[in-house]
């Protein structure tokens, strides 16, 4: 059982917590001028890196949206930030 | 072939001969030899996909000069940490053309590696637990039986008559309704099916190289000329991907992405007791499957972890639904104590099926992305990348499962048609 | 039978039977040591030769003396025999074994043993068929029973706690280290798997702060609990995971087991260390045991297990065992296999063989016989690394102790004591002065010894198993133990694995750390599976939610089935489903049918954004509405696929309700939080979810305007003021109450919704004024029947995960909407626009046969059968009074009016290709 920490409400176990993917995605818009291969790279190409990695996750108790980063063989957590402007 | 094995043909006969002079004639089941300068295939993962990939490379195409490298020891991977389901209840025609295939190569691998893989196909029963759940039992059975496998839709009696000890009672979280049988499924010796076709394929002169870790690719005029490894560099005419958990991992060496997450997947075992389940039993309602080993073991597994991960270790929280799910199903196995508990990292794609097929960078090809259920493929998977590294080409049956299918949209997702998660 | 019990006998007051023979045994006993007390030998066959088997351990490590035991008539299997405590009444017998240990049917198989090797079975049985072996091995294989009749109650509580410091180990160095942590006013916990504190100081005596041991122990976790620490015996710590948890397993005495989840700052491993085995031919005749154990069971139950003993060592720490088991009566005579021995011992001594098939007799020592009964076995010690390896440890191995030991502290984890190769108490406690010599010699394998050695007894590996892996290149020590199933039995290889990889080292010329050593897994001992699941079973497995109205549902006759996770009237009126249903469906068509709808999901989009949230979120656009209007449309996936259906309501410009399906509502909620937060200002945008807090009733059929008007609502009811697909707001019994137009049936509907608290009367009110109409209450069946006679889809029944709005002929949006909205790329995909897509349409039967949902449209090409589609949903129309179908069918919407061929389990049928709508296509009913 991990132990994540939430930026608004701190640490919780991971049962609280939803994986919602990879840091840093755009969707590419507006649909007419995206192609086939950006599209599908939107919807299914991932990094899954081995090791550090940077990814948004939801804490379901508050429903707040995050950065986390951590570690994926070792899963320490390096630290967790708000998304919303200005930290929190 | 390249070395002859008839002293080592394995029979009740030989092991006779053998147990009368103290086992001292068995041979090595294969070499470990250093790896040479240059082979004609080279694949990466010593996994049952990879061995088996060697083993048809050499016995269909003819190609003996290849290597497979490991970065650990063979069937250290998915393929010996699975709980080794072999079945093709699979509503798709595509699906069902690849692991009934799968599940025919299966039915005399035995015989035809010379190795028993102890396939025992005692039946897999998926239960349902209500008129809509038996309606969509239906529309798989249904499914099933056009694309010619073999298929039953079960009554509750039956269900019952397969698995006595189910909960039945009217306290039960999920009654039981009925469920889809198919007969010929079942399960076999994971390390077994590792073993026996490293076995084979070093009869037929196949190199496996173990403690061998692919740490990069050549790469000349844009083509994949060969690997760089722990132990040097090999050049190779064809380089095949099949490192499971790893695959993005080793994707990422060659310079792409892959639609590939990874995640821990945990089984379970109890301690052996006597016969008291002869079937495989997987309950819609809590995802928990289990059947009872040849030694006597309870074997029991369910979904994958929720948090994407290289750990290779399980986590509490599924432990505990699968658990909990595996008493809720039979009651009476709270008397039995968990033995071991361990996890293996799979590759899990969006519409939870395979790739098979040519890879972004010429030369490289990939047999990837089996999620929970790549053991029961690992005969057909060597067939089509051993026909893709030798021909180049499609085999007809992996045509669909390229890369290509997450452009077009074109996804064969089982849980999608089947309304049931595969 | 003599008795082993030093001392006066009174005190042997229970009673047990084992494989039928009834002994004694004293309060504070195990199992294992009331049957040494009784001079039982024999307790067990081993698990592939059926050979006789001792009791060699004290605790967790014994891999011989497995039991089922049989208490108030329900048995469990499998129980370690030196670790369950004796209770009085027991029925105890020995697994694997009939009629009993001492005279096993299969004990001839030992007589094969040299056609069944390691791995034996992958070489033979392949001809003509494996399933032909399978059910003779199988029967053969496992050790105890099952009793169908035992069903463990979900009873086992799972506690989480948290503390500064988790001391796993009650012996002198976790003593020590708690001692210490509470010392620097740091919160405790301290866990030992024995019935009693004290670990090592149990059986040698040692002098602490000037006290006896044992009292030091006492006092110190005396003084833990007096300061508010915990303090938990009989509490085993088996696993290790993320982020320093530790699980722990507690045996509570009258009350079901316990797991605790211990978060801790840090850990303590202080686990201690167990006992080697020693390899020598025979060594695993009954009456052969680890010299520790036999010290504990004399120490601890006054049990002497034998009374001319040999004890065969290769270390210093035999010497004092040798000394209490004289005290205590016994002849020793010690075999050091060391070239040099202490006085009296023999020196360089080679354990040749040992004689008596059932019970020590003698014991050849370098070609001398000597008479004696039992034959006691130290071998060095291996420390129980198991935590910090699963933690992720690493271990190197030391030479001067011959054992593998933590290479670093962890951060959060340090391994004290025996666990980390100090087995001197005062380098424990850190008092300076000598180290106490612990002078070992490895002995491995004998690679000439003549007979067979045992490595692992339970499942029967031998050196020459292990010789015969090598020999085969199963040389990793992974391969080896998959191979030869060495360390793979219920003991999981405590005091197996370091002999087996030493032989294999020893085998191939390399050192023993070269060899490495095997993953260690958790569970560090096998842990009720109920322990791990806790007690989420039944209901708690999953709850199902209930409507407020479920006791008011019951009282009117409801059956309830699940849908969507909601427990919800499936029918009224009791067991005759299909006659209940057509009467509520007929009802409605002809007067009026009252149902619950209240799980349909009521999130509430709130804020200046709200609208642009809405239409992103949707295929259709919603923000064009006028208020107090209501719009139908789906939501897709980013894939394009249906994710959903409902109807969302226009409060104001600022102000939406979006309605789902019932099973839908937390995957909507979660879904417009999250691109609330992705692509809004989330200050300009709120989502709430009310479903809970509102109940809501529809009246639907052509008299429900009349049941509604009866109502009092304040509302005006007029089709000018209120036309389907609007919504007014008015009040019942003081509280708010909102009117919806909307239909799902096809006929006129009122949908109210009210707060929950008010929901019984408001049903109680419908009721009332549906006596004169001859209303009736009506369950989900029927209003999934009606609805499929106005071919109105059911997302997830009639859609699959690969329908897009298209397949249901809805493509005005995505020919139309310039503004982006999730999934819109993908419905430009080529797989999107694809010419053969499955489309939803009808199936009309001619004749009376309805046809089975999950029925099949086949069409046969080059004599091969290939589906075209299937059945979703299925009725006989009570409406219409003939089957009505729908289902999803390749290119159907172009092939209207074609017949085509269906099958069912074998069974054909033909329907012709129909529009979806079956029931007045005009949809004049809604204003009717
Ligand atoms: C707990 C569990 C239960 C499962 N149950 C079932 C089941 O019941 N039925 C079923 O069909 N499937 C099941 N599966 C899935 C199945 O095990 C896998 O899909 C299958 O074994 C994949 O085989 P593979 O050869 O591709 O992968 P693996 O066996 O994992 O082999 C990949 C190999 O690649 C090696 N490798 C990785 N990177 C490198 C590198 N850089 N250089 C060299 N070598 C490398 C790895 O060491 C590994 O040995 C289960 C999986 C798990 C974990
Ligand atoms: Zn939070």
């Amino acid at each position: 059982m991990q132990l994540f920490s939430c930026p608004f409400c701190g640490p919780r176990d991971e049962t609280e917590f939803t994986f919602g993917g990879e840091a840093g995605k755009e969707r590419p818009e507006p649909a007419p001028d995206v192609s086939a291969e950006d599209w599908s790279k939107y919807l299914h190409r991932v990094g899954n890196p081995r090791g550090r990695t940077r990814e948004i996750w939801v804490h379901h108790t508050c429903g707040e949206y995050f950065l986390m980063e951590r570690d994926t063989v070792s899963h320490v957590v390096a630290g967790t930030q708000s998304l919303r402007g200005g930290g929190a | 072939m390249a070395h002859s094995r008839t002293a080592n043909r394995y029979s009740a006969l030989s092991l006779v001969r053998e147990g009368l002079r103290g086992h001292s004639g068995w041979q090595q089941a294969w070499r470990s030899p250093e790896p040479k300068a240059a082979y004609d295939a080279v694949i990466i993962g010593g996994g049952g996909q990879g061995l088996a990939t060697a083993y048809y490379l050499a016995k269909n195409h003819g190609m003996t000069k290849v290597a497979v490298v490991e970065k650990g020891w063979i069937g250290g991977g998915n393929t010996g940490r699975n709980t080794s389901t072999i079945r093709s209840n699979y509503f798709y025609p595509e699906s069902v053309a690849l692991y009934d295939y799968s599940l025919k190569l299966y039915e005399t691998l035995g015989k035809e590696l010379n190795y028993n893989i102890m396939f025992s196909q005692r039946g897999v029963v998926t239960v349902a637990h209500s008129d809509a759940e038996m309606e969509i039992a239906a529309r798989i059975v249904n499914a099933m039986q056009i694309n010619d496998t073999d298929a039953e839709l079960f009554s509750r009696d039956q269900v019952l008559e397969k698995a006595p000890l189910l909960n039945s009672g009217d306290q039960a979280r999920y009654p039981i309704f009925g469920g889809v049988w198919q007969g010929r499924a079942g399960v076999a010796r994971h390390d077994a099916v590792a073993w026996g076709y490293a076995r084979a394929a070093d009869g037929f002169g196949v190199d496996i190289i173990q403690d061998c870790a692919v740490t990069g690719f050549l790469i000349e005029n844009g083509r994949c000329v060969g690997v760089e490894t722990s132990k040097g560099e090999i050049r190779a005419g064809a380089v095949g991907i099949a490192t499971a958990g790893n695959s993005g991992v080793v994707a990422g060496m060659a310079g792409f992405n892959l639609p590939i997450k990874s995640y821990s997947l945990q089984a379970m075992v109890s301690e052996p007791v006597k016969p008291c389940l002869d079937t495989v039993v997987l309950y819609l309602g809590t995802g928990t499957y289990l059947f009872q080993s040849d030694k006597g073991e309870i074997v029991v597994g369910g979904g994958i972890d929720r948090i994407p991960s290289y750990a290779q270790r399980g986590n509490p929280p599924v432990q505990a639904t699968v658990l909990s799910g595996m008493l809720e199903m039979f009651p009476s196995f709270g008397q039995l104590k968990m033995l071991r508990q361990w996890a293996g990292v799979v590759d899990v794609v969006p519409d939870s099926s395979p790739i098979i097929g040519p890879s972004p960078v010429p030369g490289l090809y990939l047999n990837c992305g089996w999620g929970t259920g790549g053991f029961k493929a690992i005969p057909a998977g060597g067939v089509l990348l051993a026909h893709l590294m030798a021909t180049g080409e499609h085999h007809d049956i992996s045509r669909p499962f390229d890369l290509d299918r997450f452009r077009t949209g074109r996804l064969i997702d089982e849980a999608a048609g089947s309304g049931i998660a595969h | 039978m003599t008795s082993h019990r030093i001392g006066s006998l009174a005190a042997e007051t229970l009673h047990f039977t084992f494989d039928g023979t009834r002994y004694h045994g004293r309060p504070g006993d195990t199992i294992a040591s009331a049957l040494l007390a009784n001079g039982v030998r024999v307790v067990g066959r081993s698990f592939k030769y059926h050979r006789p088997r001792g009791i060699m351990g004290y605790g967790v490590e014994e891999p011989n003396a497995l039991v089922d035991v049989t208490l108030n008539g329900i048995t469990t299997p499998n129980l370690r025999a030196t670790t369950e405590a004796l209770v009085d009444g027991m029925i105890v017998r020995s697994v694997n074994a009939s009629p009993t240990a001492a005279d096993d049917r299969k004990g001839f198989l030992d007589r094969f043993a040299q056609f069944l090797p390691a791995g034996f079975y992958y070489k033979t049985f392949i001809w003509p068929d494996w399933h032909r072996f399978e059910p003779s091995i199988r029967a053969m294989a496992g050790l105890g029973r099952l009793d169908p009749r035992n069903q463990p109650p979900a009873q086992n509580p799972q506690i989480a706690a948290h503390c500064d410091v988790l001391v796993i180990g009650g012996g002198p160095a976790g003593l020590h280290a708690a001692q210490q942590a509470m010392g620097e006013g740091k919160s405790v916990m301290l866990v030992d798997d024995q019935p009693v504190i004290g670990g090592s100081l149990l059986s040698r005596s040692a002098e602490i702060d000037g006290k006896p041991g044992l009292e030091w122990a006492a006092t110190v976790s005396a003084d833990l609990q007096a300061n508010g620490h915990r303090v938990l015996t009989d509490t085993t710590a088996y696993g290790i995971y993320d982020h320093n948890l530790v699980a722990l397993w507690q045996r509570r005495a009258g009350q079901s087991d316990a797991q605790w989840r211990v978060r801790a700052k840090e850990i303590v491993l202080a686990a201690g260390a167990i006992e080697r085995p020693l390899i020598f031919p025979d060594n695993d005749r009954p009456g052969v045991m680890l010299a520790d154990a036999a010290l504990s069971y004399l120490a601890r139950h006054k049990v002497l297990v034998g009374r001319r003993i040999v004890l065969a060592t290769n270390n210093d720490r035999a010497y004092p065992v040798a000394d209490a088991l004289r005290r205590a009566g016994a002849a020793v005579t010690i075999a050091d296999l060391r070239p040099q021995a202490s006085d009296g011992a023999l020196a360089s001594a080679k354990i040749e063989a040992v004689h008596g098939p059932k019970g020590v007799e003698a014991v050849t020592i370098s070609g001398q016989r000597i008479a004696a009964d039992s034959l006691l076995m130290a071998g060095g010690l291996t420390p129980s690394v198991h935590l910090y390896c699963q933690a992720g440890g690493k271990l190197t191995y030391d030479e001067t102790i011959a054992a593998f030991v933590p290479r670093d502290d962890l951060p959060g984890i340090r391994v004290v004591g025996a666990a980390a190769g100090q087995y001197a108490l005062t380098e424990i406690l850190s008092l300076g002065g000598e180290p106490h010599p612990y002078a070992i010699a490895p002995a491995w394998p004998q690679r000439d010894a003549k007979g067979r050695q045992w490595v692992d007894f339970q499942n029967d590996v031998t050196v020459k198993d292990i010789a015969l892996a090598e020999r085969e290149n199963f040389r990793s020590v992974e391969h080896l133990k998959r191979y030869t199933t060495l360390g793979m039995a219920t003991d999981q290889g405590k005091t197996s694995n370091m002999n087996g990889l030493a032989t294999m080292a020893a085998l191939t010329g390399q050192t023993i750390p070269q060899t490495g050593t095997t993953t260690y897994r958790p569970p560090f001992v096998p842990v009720p599976f109920g322990v791990v699941a806790g007690r989420r079973r039944g209901e708690f497995f999953n709850p199902v939610r209930r409507l407020v109205l479920e006791r008011e549902h019951r009282d009117a006759g409801a059956v309830f089935r699940e849908y969507g996770g909601w427990l919800r009237p499936a029918w009224f009126g009791g067991a005759n489903a299909a006659a209940n249903i057509r009467r509520e469906a007929i009802a409605a068509r002809t007067t009026v049918g009252i149902l619950d709808g209240s799980p349909l999901g009521k999130i509430e989009v709130i804020g200046a954004d709200a609208g642009a949230l809405v239409d992103y979120n949707s295929y259709n656009t919603l923000s064009n509405l006028k208020p107090s209007r209501i719009r139908y449309g789906f939501m897709l996936t980013e894939s394009g696929v249906i994710y959903d259906d409902g109807v969302t309501s226009k409060i104001s410009d600022e102000h939406y309700v979006v309605s789902c399906s019932s099973g839908h509502v937390a995957g909507v909620v979660a879904r417009l939080e999250e691109w609330r937060q992705d692509r809004f200002d989330p200050a300009r945008v709120f989502v709430h979810n009310s479903t809970p807090q509102w109940a809501t009733l529809t009246a639907s059929g052509p008299n429900s305007k009349a049941l509604v008007a009866a109502l009092g609502l304040g509302v005006d009811l007029d089709d000018a003021a209120l036309p389907h697909m609007a919504f007014a707001d008015g009040q019942f019994q003081a509280a708010p109450a909102r009117v919806s137009r909307v239909s799902f049936t096809g006929d006129r509907s009122y949908e109210i919704a009210v707060p929950s608290a008010k929901a019984a009367s408001l049903l109680a009110a419908m009721q009332e004024a549906g006596k004169p109409l001859d209303a009736v209450l009506m369950g989900s069946e029927a209003l999934l029947l009606l609805r499929a006679e106005k071919g109105y889809v059911i997302a997830g029944k009639d859609t699959d995960g690969t329908t897009m709005p298209q397949d249901l002929g809805i493509i005005g949006p995505m020919q139309k909407r310039q503004n982006e909205y999730v999934g819109r790329r993908s419905l430009l995909t080529d797989n999107a626009q694809r010419p053969d897509r499955s489309h939803f349409v009808g199936l009309t039967v001619e004749g009376d046969t309805t046809l089975p949902v999950g029925a099949h449209g086949v069409e046969t090409l080059n004599s091969k059968r290939r589906s075209i589609g299937f059945v979703t949903s299925s009725y006989d129309s009570p409406t219409l009074n003939r089957p009505i179908a729908l289902g999803l069918i390749e290119r159907g919407m172009e092939r209207k009016g074609e017949v085509i061929d269906l099958v069912h389990l074998g069974q054909t049928f033909r329907a012709r290709i129909a529009e979806p709508c079956a029931f007045d296509p005009e949809g004049a009913r809604l204003n009717a």
